[in-house]
């Protein structure tokens, strides 16, 4: 094991599982280099608790190269740590000074419960999108890639809008648990391109109702989730959202996607 | 068993249209009553489900994620290709094909590498109608940009997050058909094992990584599209929970593995700094369109650099050794990965090499930076820009990269037919966890390529085939063979369970590691890699006396799922190892130091060779028994690789 010079003290949230309720339990992180990333501080913290037969701490990872979205983790009262625009994976021990206590805690939301310590069910994002975020297209029959112009501006845009992870950070941050970041930067994407437009209207009602069903709040539009989104989603997401979602409401309320269990 | 590779006859371009013509239907009416499953929701097991819900068939899919969207496609940076010509530099599906199977060494298929090339122009069609935002020209056309080992533009890409918007698009057909109902979706859980009952795979055992539910689920064929195993050398470019273990249970149960020696290395990650890392990040190959790759020309100056005595903006410029463009002058920096990561080894060998471990290179971008200004080159890799600082505390602006080789994708996998079917009727590979189409080498933007080739536009014609065969009666679910199955598999989870040593599982990866990547990765020698095969033994057996695990099955549990998973990475490692040896000769991502040319190239042996090495499983602790598929080239004519 490489030897840093760095002895931390972990507060970290322990919870067996999602019936049971948690603590937060002391932890000593000796001897860690300001090289590694906040994961591999964990890492490391794991296999000595392993070593003594105590059970290592749970929490999300997978890419560990900030796009996969799995990292989530409160850090010191912040979604992904202390940083702008980086998720927790990308975060390193020299954004912290030896001596230091941190205090790490999962997701804080009641549409995110907690599996087991620091990892938290975010698969209602999954069932927002399920209610339509997509373009209803088969395999087969598409046309020619070129035969669609979009403007560089657009697809610039609608990229930006495309970058989330669908981390969670943002419902995290905010003081109403509100979704609307995440479920506008979809909106958003498809609504910009040209492929989006049929069923533009008719998916904003629907992602919106799944949304509202899921438990998240609303936006006061406080920008915290803005302020904390790793990929720097911006508060224009919403904006555009609301602005289609009333025109769904009042000029084109359309039938929302309803085949739920039914035949293709 | 014969190796019934089932290549349609015919000349080359006609054999993709003749065999979908000849391939079985299944009637719509029918189609609702077969089940399929699908292990794994990257892009080829993403797309497939999707597809085949849309065909009409039931999909059941299955990945170990919280969440579909988040498979390791979704970390691939730098593009896809497609034959689509648009730039009118020449490219055509010809062209796509012989740079693949020439980038391949001459170790893939002709057959599959040709339908490859010809439906990546659909590809990039399907992904656009879904609304996947590739980079533009201001015209409102697709843009390009070119990858290693081509000489024309033919690479799509959307920033440097390729990987996360095809994904997405795949994810988002498959929400939809979620929606519709058509595909059960089953998050959290892990495959364990595959039921065969009188020969065919008809289900699968797995774990629910939440509660530990030991699951079996039935279905008319199992597709696996689990991905690569890169992660048997501990560090990779992988995510962390990428593994080979529904691959490799399936390969117990009858299924062959084929090449797994053919290992990519990528020239351009970020190097190592202590053993503290739990993995390496890549940096896109497209960096290597405008950056520069050098060393100090001699060993003094690169001594001067690791001790950090001078800058590299301090060495002059005929103190540089622009090694790939003084050695490969026509491809310059674009030369196929494997080629310039042996080049950046060979530097770091000679002492050349700088950091402070010595074990990189510069990727240098002060050229390009003031070419095209540093706005320009921010606009093409800003991401990959500040990913890397992130990493090393360093800007790349201001002073080059550090890069090093690292391994990063697996040509090798399960053994599948033109048809992907497996040896094993009914049980279907796709994507990274087959063998086929990039042989001993994989050029740069075409895993993503065959990940979408597969599931969209390749298993919905021939699964049909299948299907129609053995007609669409109920699979039993009561058959003693899924009870068997599972009760396998808890046996051996209690087993794993009841490790009560001192030594933790990733001690034990983190060592397999170091022996693969020692006497398996970059360079290999028949003499190492039997050492390493004894060691691997060794450390086997070792583990199953002296690991400790902690935790119970009906609970979440990651050191388990991390147990088996390594368990399953050190019995792959001792077969990578045996195929390594087999294979006498040096291609591609395969370097037998005993088979190279004067001028250090990797040295083919087309003689003996020329073939897939597919192993059979005979048995714990048994030699695997290694069958041949003869490669039959009619229309590429067999040369020396050469960049130069």
């Amino acid at each position: 094991m490489s030897q840093g010079n760095m002895n931390l003290t972990l507060k970290v949230w322990r919870q067996k599982n999602s019936q049971t309720s948690g603590k937060f339990v002391t932890y000593k992180a000796e001897g860690i280099s300001p090289d590694m990333s906040f994961l591999e501080m964990l890492d490391v913290v794991n296999e000595s608790l392993t070593r003594k037969g105590d059970e290592p701490i749970y929490f999300d990872h997978d890419c560990r190269e900030g796009i996969c979205g799995s990292c989530s983790l409160y850090i010191n009262g912040r979604p992904h740590g202390p940083k702008r625009a980086i998720t927790t994976c990308q975060l390193h021990m020299r954004s912290f000074s030896d001596g230091e206590t941190i205090t790490i805690e999962p997701w804080r939301s009641a549409a995110f419960p907690v599996i087991k310590d620091l990892g938290t069910d975010r698969s209602a994002f999954d069932r927002i999108q399920q209610a339509g975020g997509f373009i209803s297209v088969n395999t087969g029959g598409a046309q020619d890639a070129n035969a669609i112009l979009i403007p560089k501006v657009v697809a610039d845009e609608a990229f930006n809008s495309a970058t989330c992870i669908q981390c969670g950070a943002c419902v995290a941050a905010c003081k109403n648990a509100s979704a609307m970041l995440f479920v506008s930067a979809k909106i958003t994407q498809l609504g910009l391109l040209p492929q989006g437009q049929p069923e533009r209207y008719s998916r904003v009602q629907s992602m919106v109702a799944q949304m509202d069903a899921e438990g998240f709040g609303n936006c006061t539009n406080t920008g915290a989730c803005e302020a904390e989104c790793p990929k720097e989603i911006t508060l224009m997401n919403i904006g555009r959202m609301n602005n289609d979602y009333y025109s769904a409401k009042l000029f084109r309320e359309e039938r929302a996607h309803e085949h739920t269990g039914g035949e293709n | 068993m014969s190796l019934d590779a089932k290549i349609p006859q015919g000349p080359l371009a006609e054999k993709w249209s003749k065999h979908k013509f000849n391939l079985k239907l299944v009637n719509p009416a029918n189609k609702r009553k077969y089940d399929v499953i699908v292990v794994g929701t990257g892009l080829a097991g993403a797309s497939a489900a999707a597809s085949l819900a849309e065909l009409g068939y039931n999909v059941k899919s299955f990945c170990f994620q919280d969440s579909p969207r988040r498979a390791h496609s979704i970390a691939a940076q730098g593009g896809i290709n497609a034959a689509k010509n648009y730039q009118n530099d020449g490219d055509s599906v010809y062209r796509l094909f012989y740079d693949t199977i020439k980038g391949g060494d001459y170790r893939a298929r002709e057959g599959n590498v040709y339908r490859l090339a010809e439906v990546s122009v659909n590809i990039i069609d399907q992904c656009v109608a879904q609304g996947v935002p590739f980079a533009r020209e201001y015209g409102g056309l697709l843009d390009n940009r070119s990858f290693g080992g081509s000489q024309v533009s033919r690479t799509f890409y959307a920033r440097g997050q390729t990987g996360q918007q095809l994904l997405l698009g795949a994810f988002s057909a498959l929400n939809r058909q979620i929606n519709l109902g058509k595909v059960k979706m089953y998050t959290r859980t892990e495959m364990l094992d595959v039921v065969i009952i009188d020969g065919h795979a008809k289900g699968i055992v797995t774990r629910n990584l939440i509660t530990g539910a030991i699951e079996t689920h039935s279905g008319h064929a199992v597709l696996l599209a689990t991905g690569g195993y890169g992660n048997v050398f501990y560090l990779s470019t992988n995510a962390i929970g990428s593994n080979v273990t529904a691959a490799w249970r399936a390969h117990k149960r009858g299924a062959y593995f084929a090449n797994p020696c053919y290992t990519q290395i990528h020239p351009t990650c970020i190097p190592v700094t202590g053993d503290h890392q739990s993995k390496l990040t890549l940096m896109s190959e497209s960096l290597r369109n405008d950056g520069r790759v050098w060393a100090p020309k001699t060993k003094e100056i690169a001594e001067k650099l690791r001790k950090k005595e001078i800058t590299a903006a301090q060495v002059k410029e005929d103190e540089r050794d622009y090694f790939l463009e003084r050695k490969y002058p026509s491809f310059g920096n674009l030369v196929p990965r494997d080629v310039a990561s042996r080049n950046a080894k060979e530097m770091a060998d000679e002492g050349k090499g700088v950091g402070t471990s010595g074990l990189a290179v510069y990727l240098d971008f002060a050229e390009a930076i003031e070419r095209m200004g540093e706005d320009t080159v921010r606009a093409k890799y800003g991401n990959l820009f500040d990913m890397y600082y992130q990493i090393t505390d360093e800007n790349p602006y201001k002073q080059p990269m550090r890069i090093y080789p690292a391994v990063h994708y697996t040509m090798g996998g399960l053994w599948v037919d033109y048809n992907l079917s497996t040896n094993v009727p009914g049980l279907y590979a796709m994507g990274e966890c087959n063998f086929s189409d990039h042989g001993a080498n994989r050029l740069g933007a075409s895993a993503l390529m065959q990940g979408l080739s597969d599931g969209y536009f390749v298993i919905p014609y021939t699964l049909g085939d299948y299907l129609a065969t053995i007609g669409p009666k109920p699979v039993d679910k009561n058959h003693p063979a899924f009870e068997k199955t599972k009760q396998d598999v808890i046996a051996y989870n209690n087993k794993l369970l009841a490790l009560k040593g001192n030594k933790t599982v990733v001690e034990y990866h983190r060592e397999l590691g170091h022996i693969m990547w020692e006497y398996c990765g970059m360079a290999r020698t028949a003499e190492g890699l039997t050492k390493a095969k004894a060691m691997i033994k060794a450390l086997k057996a070792d583990f199953w006396k002296n690991a400790i695990l902690t935790g119970e099955n009906d609970e979440v549990n990651a050191a388990l799922e991390r147990a088996g998973r390594v368990a399953d990475f050190i019995e792959l490692g001792e077969l990578m190892v045996t195929d390594a040896l087999n294979r006498n000769e040096s291609c591609g991502g395969h370097f037998r130091l005993e088979s190279q040319t004067e001028e250090g190239e990797a040295l083919r042996d087309d003689e003996n060779y020329a073939y897939v090495a597919a192993w059979e499983f005979r048995g714990e602790d048994q030699e695997e028994v290694l069958h041949k598929e003869e490669l039959v080239f009619e229309n590429v004519k067999l040369t020396q690789r050469s960049y130069k």
